[in-house]
């Protein structure tokens, strides 16, 4: 009986090895892909197992960490004014994961980044518990109250940036929603998540950086650069040639000007009155290529703007004919943007021509204050030349002072803006976008540059004009910057 | 047998007991588990658990009082099944102590009562019960009597939970019964009581199993009679299969007899034979009974099938438990997230006994699972090494059953919950929570320490013979 029991021997060896490997195979192989699974609900419970690090505008957390006495999930998160916050921070939810900066930096947030390495193990021999570090971010308080009391019940967005360093300095977006009311995992989270979804209104969009919108005007800023640049217009004051009606090239379709006084503009006076048949000219002498060059330059059709959180892609197209190119050169056909796209070309402007990469997380912080990243401004290109930058703010300028732009004009400072009414839907029926990007400027530089858009509003239709609606927002919001560096 | 090697016992030579070999690995076996218990109370509330010195002195003393019956009523028996057990007894009494502390595990029930101190009170028994066995057990041939008795009782055992009123069902699974406030698993105990049955009946028949067969395309096949007994065992199991829901003692039971078979008649044809009527059983149950197949979904794709599994079913419950469950393994690693500082405690059902392994998994890592592997599979070696020296064939094939059952046992449970095979209804032995499994596994152990203490006893001197003198070749 010996020979078969040793085959059993061998036989029980071989179980117990099929054993081995198997456990092998799920605890080695695959242990990273089963550790992260989406449905490993630990990933959100080692997020929220130690006080999460903060959030921090102005010195001050923005976010919060609360016991939440769970046995599931230790702390929660709480946000300080999260509505007026949520386009920055994004959310952090037991149930519903995280995003944007939350997100983003959930590693630094929660203390497991590589780089808290140290303070880990430090705290593994001082027995202190583990804490998150924190993210300082480059925005003004003061400036993002502005913009988003001034949104209100608005449906819109505003984007602010310094233009001498890329700064993100507000970051607004209306309706917005409390990430507060889902940062739990129990049932009244989740109906107040699933009341967000159904919202006709999206307020969980981040419309500043993640809606693209025709640009209407505004975009005619870019097309008298470009006219500079590329030595279709030298004087901004000598008429452009312009005939009233300009038919668009190969069509018969003329342009329509909302205003008087286009035949024959000078540069100067097209942006002023905001002259669609001069833009549509010079867009088309320019040319298709030279205007995608151009509107590249400025970070169009770029699909990583990243803030690091990441913005859509602004679109003008490669692809057209003339009158398509003509057309999109005022902002029409397929040319679309997110606001803080329309902030870096005032910001671009504003900066003589000199864009730089905009950034809204200054610095990484370790639990005890050591500064673990720390972001420097970058120049992303040079769109054009400081001499064509200075024609152009001339010429916003005058739109603040004489145009269309009045209403974003603060005293004891140059103020330069375009305004701009975006037409879209079939037919243009759909209410316009009221658009307004402005910059203003001290002795010192230009501390901000801003870009304003108003999807939808209770007025009629003829009162919306960016000019209107949105440049007051504009307005306070350069006025909240320029005021907090007294 | 009866070659001299150092594995045999024949011989004039007084074997070492061991003993002392036995006792040093006990202190081992001791001191682990309380460290275990120190580290479970460090990582939770970051002090010494209170119980500790009780628990510590506990442990000790049922090692301690076992390790000096040993010395005295099995004195050769082998020296690491009881360390072995000690060990595995010990931490799995830490583990089900750590899952008592789990506020989760805790908030999940109405009104929670902690296992650890029921699961002592069953170890203390089950040692209980292997001290009676070894001081009562004087020779295991003894059992060799209660071969008939033994089928009945195990076939009484085996149908008990599904007399109503009697048995319980636990999760689609038949195999408990209710006496008074007790849940009793009698297939733990039906298990030693079937190798008994087995190892007596084959004894008997072997020669008939072995040489009265023909020959037909290379395999040997029994004669009709013959084969009458394995189709029983064959049938008994399908019907635990079909109506307890219990693919894990079926397969436990039909496997044990198929190896015993194989070892008691050398013929090969028994396990292709055996393997095929499990196949072929397995398939035309699994085909009918929904039981099974939401346990076969939830292993071929437990992710998968937890998206297509309607809610609420019992599919999806068994797929959400397959998911938890390698999840907590996947999340462990390779060196695990330290004693009392995993989440395993999120597998929603019997986290403390079907899936005690999977705490392992995730808080001892890759190196802890392997490590219990291989106690488990020392375990089962150690038995068949005595099934090896014994002198009887009544005890070979005894040892060999319970051994095979053992590692059968082990491979079911721990390949279930690794997703290698379907899961099914068992228990970790001595790891998990639960009075049968611990209690019926010690009484295992001591039966294999009398197997082995009789096969390692030196034999007695051989009685003088009165012919010798009269048989001295005489030369004309």
């Amino acid at each position: 009986m010996n020979k078969p029991l040793r085959h059993i021997a061998i036989f029980c060896g071989l179980l117990v090895l099929a054993l081995l490997i198997r456990d092998n195979w799920i605890q080695y192989v695959r242990a990273g892909e089963l550790s992260s699974h989406e449905r490993n609900k630990r990933v959100t419970i080692e997020r929220y197992a130690n006080v999460r690090g903060n959030i921090i505008v102005d010195g001050k957390p923005i976010t919060g960490s609360v016991d939440s006495k769970d046995p599931y999930y230790k702390y929660k998160r709480t946000y300080v004014d999260g509505p007026m916050w949520a386009p920055v921070t994004g959310y952090a939810s037991q149930a519903f994961d995280a995003n944007q900066l939350e997100k983003l930096h959930d590693g630094i947030l929660t203390g497991n980044d590589d780089r808290l390495f140290f303070d880990r193990t430090l705290s593994m021999f001082t027995g202190e518990k583990k804490k998150g570090g924190d993210v300082i971010t480059t925005l003004s308080g003061a400036a993002q109250k502005a913009a988003f009391e001034k949104l209100g019940d608005k449906k819109g967005a505003v984007a602010a940036i310094e233009p001498s360093t890329g700064k993100i300095l507000a970051l607004a977006s209306t309706p917005s929603y409390d990430p507060s009311s889902f940062a739990g995992y129990h049932d009244k989270d989740a109906k107040a998540w699933q009341a967000l979804e159904k919202d006709k209104d999206k307020p969980k969009l981040n419309r500043a950086l993640r809606e693209i919108y025709p640009p209407g005007s505004t975009f005619k800023v870019l097309t008298a650069a470009a006219a500079l640049e590329y030595g279709k217009v030298t004087d901004i004051n000598a008429p452009t040639d312009t005939p009233e009606p300009y038919i668009l090239p190969h069509t018969r379709t003329p342009m329509v000007n909302h205003a008087p006084g286009c035949e024959n503009a000078t540069l100067n006076r097209a942006l002023e009155v905001s002259c669609n048949s001069v833009f549509a000219k010079l867009g088309d002498e320019v040319g298709r290529d030279n205007m995608v060059k151009m509107a590249e330059k400025f970070g169009f059709n770029n699909a990583e703007i990243d803030t690091p959180v990441r913005a859509s892609m602004s679109v003008y197209d490669r692809d057209m004919d003339r009158p398509q190119n003509a057309l999109s050169s005022i902002g029409q056909y397929n040319t679309a943007t997110t606001p803080l796209q329309m902030a870096m070309v005032a910001a671009a402007i504003a900066n003589d021509g000199k864009l730089m990469k905009p950034y809204m997380v200054e610095e990484l912080r370790s639990p005890d204050l050591d500064v673990l990243e720390k972001h420097e401004p970058e120049e992303m290109s040079r769109p054009m030349s400081p001499e064509t930058a200075q024609l152009v703010q001339q010429m916003m300028e005058n739109v603040v002072e004489k145009g269309t732009g009045g209403k974003a004009r603060i005293d004891g400072v140059k103020v330069g803006g375009k305004t701009g009414t975006a037409q879209h839907g079939e037919l243009n029926k759909a209410r316009p976008y009221a658009w307004f990007i402005s910059y203003a400027k001290t002795d010192s530089g230009s501390p901000v540059a801003v870009a304003v858009v108003v999807e939808d509003s209770d007025a009629t239709r003829d009162d919306i004009s960016g000019g209107g609606l949105a440049g007051p927002i504009a307005r306070d919001v350069m006025k909240a910057v320029l005021d907090s560096k007294k | 047998m009866s070659v001299v090697t150092n594995t045999t016992t024949i011989g004039a030579i007084d074997l070492p007991s061991r003993r002392n070999t036995e006792l040093a690995l006990l202190g081992f076996a001791v001191a682990i588990p309380v460290f275990a218990y120190l580290n479970v109370g460090l990582a939770l509330d970051g002090e010494v658990p209170a119980g500790m010195l009780g628990y510590g002195i506990g442990l000790g003393l049922l090692a301690g009082i076992a390790h000096l019956l040993v010395r005295r009523f099995a004195k050769y028996a082998d020296p690491i099944l009881l360390p072995l057990a000690t060990l595995l007894n010990g931490l799995g009494l830490v583990l089900i102590w750590r899952l008592d502390q789990s506020p989760r595990i805790i908030s999940r029930y109405a009104t929670f009562s902690p296992d650890a101190p029921k699961q002592l009170m069953y170890s203390a028994i089950g040692v209980a019960l292997f001290l009676l066995v070894l001081i009562f057990l004087k020779d295991h041939r003894v059992l060799q009597r209660y071969t008939y008795i033994s089928m009945v009782a195990a076939i009484i055992l085996l149908l008990l939970p599904l007399v109503p009123g009697l048995g319980s069902d636990v999760f689609g699974a038949k195999i408990w019964i209710k006496v008074g406030p007790f849940s009793i698993q009698p297939g733990e105990f039906a298990k030693i009581v079937i190798a008994v049955f087995f190892s007596g009946y084959l004894m008997v028949k072997r020669d008939a199993l072995a040489l009265a067969s023909r020959r037909f395309m290379g395999l040997y096949l029994p004669r009709g009679r013959d084969l009458g007994p394995i189709l029983t065992i064959w049938a008994v199991s399908l019907l635990i299969l079909v109506f307890e829901n219990d693919l894990g003692t079926s397969l436990l039971f039909f496997g044990m007899f198929v190896i015993m078979l194989y070892v008691a008649t050398e013929r090969t044809s028994w396990i292709i034979m055996g393997l095929l009527m499990a196949v072929g059983g397995a398939v035309v149950v699994g085909s009918f009974a929904t039981h099974v197949q939401s346990r076969v979904a939830a292993w071929l794709d437990p992710f998968g099938c937890l998206k297509t599994a309607p809610e609420g079913s019992n599919m999806a419950a068994a797929c959400d438990q397959m998911s938890q469950v390698l999840m907590s393994f996947g999340s462990g690693g390779t060196l695990g997230t330290g004693l009392g500082q995993g989440n395993s405690d999120l597998i929603g059902f019997a986290a403390n006994s079907d899936f005690i392994f999977a705490t392992v998994g995730e808080e001892l890592g890759l190196a802890g699972v392997m490590a219990f592997l291989l106690l488990y599979g020392l375990i089962v070696e150690r038995g068949i090494r005595t099934a090896l020296a014994a002198r009887d064939p009544f005890g070979k094939l005894l040892a060999t059953g319970l051994s095979g059952a053992f590692a059968l046992q082990i491979f079911v449970v721990a390949g279930g919950v690794m997703g290698l095979i379907p899961l099914t209804g068992m228990t970790m032995p001595f790891l998990a929570y639960g009075g049968s499994s611990v209690i019926a596994n010690w009484a295992l152990i001591a039966i294999l320490l009398r197997i082995s203490d009789t096969a390692r006893r030196p034999a007695p001197a051989p009685a003088p013979s009165p012919d010798a003198e009269m048989t001295q070749v005489v030369r004309p």
